[in-house]
């Protein structure tokens, strides 16, 4: 007894020290919260890798930005919301400004910190998912879903299957089912869909599958009943091989299957070898393969061993999102040091950097992600970034390869959606919205 | 030496039936009361210690205050009523859904009342589901209570009334105002779920004492003896499924409006009903105190664990084995594997204090206490 108390005791005094380090003062601090275990740990690891590569890159090779080191420390969240809020808490106030912002990879998190975040001026940078009517900056001050929502998701799934199809007019009388992780994750874009199909007059079918996703012999058989003619999946972890398996088992044609940005990934096809030849899936503007950048991240990092990430993890998917989110991060803190000076920012200056960051084509040639990325502007109303524009990509048993060209979002549709959703919200939580027009 | 009692005369019967019969018991709770309610706001606002954080508050205190009322509820069901239970979550559910529509539907709802009627709610669904407990006994009951859980997952999933249609199916907690005044930092969410534990939490020590507590216990120890000595089950039952929803259902809506914010039906998951039952079954069955130690330990100790780990295992770069041996420690100290150990010892713990006390915390510092009332000669 008497042990483990002196036990208990040390172990007190170290958190107690680690508590409080001696924190250097021209240090920009980034929370990461990550999930490396459960069941969507696959997914999660190259993402998690890829955002701190791209950081400890910036540390290698330029010092940090400006002369401003980076530092970080991860959490591990396992995709669970209590877990993402004790992470948050944890981390929020690290650095000698408190954390720059977060990106915790799960709606579920979103949602939870998206109460939270305007108490401790904190922004949220979700890249491609979160809630959809977060774009809307007047409301929702410190999201930014960034490069892409699931509305924007699900309205481009929409266009290219009435492409493939010849024309929105052929969609008539169509059917189409989705089949969704049943979170908040998984029902973001049956809004949209919803509207979609009221506008085009096809049969819309979603259809829910449990978390975490490995039993879904019901909704495929129901598939199988129902012979939709596409079907879209909203999946995420080992849902997204489970469902390609299934789909196999009741001969639907894989390339009917077009997966959102999330079950478009290499641990989402591989698992189901042969099966998943022919599946196709939204990219969220980058592709797989390695781009200029990746050699400055071989050369600074991997080769030192200063990683995570197995050598052939670089230049995946979920590793090269992770980049993007990174490199939209450490940009937003450039151009908010433009305004605010070389020194480490707050979380209410890194949300100005968002507010005003503007990657021009020059620029993004500059960081070396030419072709991963669109030019690309954020404001004070649209915290999405103006592009809202994807493509789609199928896998050939191999590799992911490119087979459409760009695709915009219909903002004609988008937009009214947003607004109601946006005022019902600051209805409800009583927030009265920013006049846009007059933030600089 | 602690529990000196020489001196203490007790002469009238309700002396004698005291909550806490020995002064320095009482003592030691109006103290830790006044602390919780006075020494805590005190040093938060002058920010010593760890007080001053924010973290301490959000991450560790209200979640720990909040699950042990849930803690509390369960216990009555289970630990003193003896029927288990694993809709605990579902129950949570009904609550925090309920006091969400309460205020959302009734206009000018008061955000309290509206969290005690959500409990009401989880109250009128537990004798619901409480009537096959009339028939049905032990880990059979413990199937039909699961059925609880799954039901209601799937209601507040699928019909979007209760979610008043939001696309995603995530609500958001209403402000929180009590007699208008808004509740926003820490430490006022603190304060209510404080106030709302400690009400509820002497209630239960109260009701557990008596009349029907002593039911509930006949009834859990033998209900053919109880009934021959003419307690009625169907009311003994029905009562704890109805008192036990309550506590429950009441922790659920504080879980949601208090301490999350914004919740989908996953925050209340069978993994939710689990972690109360191993609270109260670690803690101690049976006991209220339990309640409390049983949250500690569960919801504490693995973020305890998850923050030391990496730190202890930073010591270990001090052994000179070169930088093969460094990489090897930094993998150690990766979230991954700190994760996965947290899991590990916390489920090794609790297995090996069950196996040296299967009666749990409570039953530890009831031991200890007779000891130190017998000291310094104590058998």
């Amino acid at each position: 007894m008497k042990r483990l108390s002196i036990g208990i005791a040390a172990a007190a005094a170290a958190i107690a020290g680690a508590a409080m380090p001696a924190a250097a003062q021209n240090e920009q601090f980034f929370p990461l919260l990550v999930y490396r275990t459960g069941a969507y740990a696959p997914n999660g690891i190259p993402f998690a890798n890829g955002v701190a590569d791209y950081l400890t890159m910036l540390n290698e090779r330029d010092g940090g930005i400006n002369g401003i080191k980076l530092t970080m420390e991860e959490c591990e969240t396992g995709y669970a919301t209590d877990k993402g809020v004790e992470c948050y808490e944890r981390l929020k106030a690290k650095g000698p400004t408190g954390a720059s912002y977060f990106s915790p990879l799960s709606t579920g998190i979103t949602f939870a910190l998206t109460e939270k975040a305007p108490g401790d001026k904190i922004p949220l940078l979700t890249l491609g998912y979160g809630r959809s009517e977060s774009r809307d900056g007047s409301v929702f001050a410190w999201n930014f879903p960034a490069i892409g929502t699931y509305w924007t998701a699900a309205d481009v799934a929409i266009q290219h299957v009435a492409k493939e199809l010849g024309g929105f007019d052929k969609l008539k009388g169509k059917k189409i089912s989705l089949v969704y992780h049943d979170s908040p994750y998984g029902k973001e874009p049956i809004a949209l869909l919803e509207a979609r199909a009221k506008m085009h007059d096809f049969q819309f079918k979603a259809i829910p599958v449990t978390h975490p996703g490995v039993e879904q012999k019901s909704q495929w058989l129901s598939i199988r009943q129902d012979r939709p003619d596409y079907v879209l999946l909203w999946g995420w972890g080992v849902m997204n091989s489970t469902s390609i398996n299934e789909a196999a088992a009741v001969a639907f044609p894989r390339d009917k299957i077009i997966g959102v940005w999330w079950s478009g990934a290499e641990p989402d096809v591989t698992p189901a070898g042969e099966k998943a030849a022919g599946y196709k899936a939204l990219l969220l503007q980058h592709p797989a393969g390695k781009f200029a950048v990746h050699a400055d991240v071989e050369k600074h990092v991997v080769a030192k061993g200063k990683t995570q990430s197995k050598a052939e993890e670089v230049g995946q998917v979920l590793y090269n999102r992770g980049m993007i989110n990174s490199i939209l991060g450490t940009e937003a803190i450039r151009t908010a040091m433009k305004k605010f000076g070389n020194k480490p920012m707050t979380g209410e200056q890194v949300r100005w950097g968002f507010e005003n960051l503007e990657l021009t084509a020059d620029r993004i040639k500059e960081l070396g992600i030419e072709g991963m990325l669109l030019p690309v502007k954020f404001s004070c109303a649209d915290h999405e970034g103006n592009s809202r524009q994807a493509r789609v990509h199928q896998w050939d048993g191999k590799a992911w390869k490119v087979i459409s060209d760009w695709y915009t979002a219909d903002d004609k549709v988008l937009a009214p959606m947003v607004k109601d959703t946006a005022a019902k919200y600051a209805a409800e939580k009583k927030i009265t919205a920013r006049d846009c027009s007059k933030e600089n | 030496m602690l529990y000196r009692e020489a001196g203490q005369f007790k002469t009238t019967y309700s002396a004698d039936m005291a909550v806490l019969p020995i002064r320095q018991d009482r003592i030691a709770l109006y103290a830790l009361i006044a602390f919780a309610f006075i020494g805590v706001p005190l040093l938060a606002t002058l920010k010593i210690g760890v007080f001053g954080s924010d973290y301490v508050f959000k991450a560790l205190l209200i979640p720990f205050l909040i699950l042990s009322l849930a803690a509390i509820g369960l216990n009555i069901l289970t630990g003193y009523c003896g029927q288990i239970s694993l809709g605990a979550g579902a129950f949570m559910a009904i609550g925090a859904y309920a006091a969400y529509n309460f205020s959302l539907r009734i206009p000018g709802m008061p955000m309290v009342v509206s969290i005690i009627l959500g409990g009401g709610m989880a109250a009128l669904v537990g004798i619901l589901f409480g009537l096959p407990s009339l028939r049905i006994k032990g880990l059979y009951l413990a199937v039909a209570t699961l059925a609880a859980q799954f039901f209601f997952d799937w209601l507040f999933l699928r019909v979007k009334w209760f979610t008043n249609y939001t696309p995603s199916g995530s609500i958001n907690a209403p402000q929180l105002e009590v007699l208008g005044y808004t509740i926003a930092t820490p430490l006022e969410r603190y304060l209510l779920a404080l106030t709302f534990v400690t009400v509820f939490a002497m209630l239960a020590k109260n009701l557990v004492r008596g009349n029907i507590g002593r039911q509930w216990m006949a009834i859990r120890d033998m209900d053919i003896a109880a009934e021959l000595m003419g307690i009625r089950p169907l009311y003994a039952k029905l009562s704890a499924f109805a008192i036990s929803s309550f506590f429950v259902g009441m922790a659920g809506a504080l879980w949601a409006f208090v301490h999350l914010g914004s919740w989908e039906p996953l925050a209340f998951s069978i993994d939710r009903s689990y972690q109360l039952l191993f609270m109260i079954i670690v803690g101690g069955l049976g006991s209220i105190l339990g309640c409390f130690l049983g949250a500690a330990f569960i919801l504490l100790l693995p973020i305890f664990l998850d923050q030391s780990l990496p730190i202890l295992a930073g010591f270990l770069k001090w052994l000179p084995f070169g930088a093969g041996w460094n990489k090897i420690v930094d993998h150690i100290q990766s979230v991954e594997t700190v994760s996965h150990m947290t899991f590990i010892i916390t489920g090794s713990l609790i297995c090996y204090l069950l196996i040296v006390e299967p009666h749990g915390f409570a039953r530890l510092w009831a031991i200890t206490k007779e000891k130190l009332r017998l000291w310094p000669f104590p058998y």
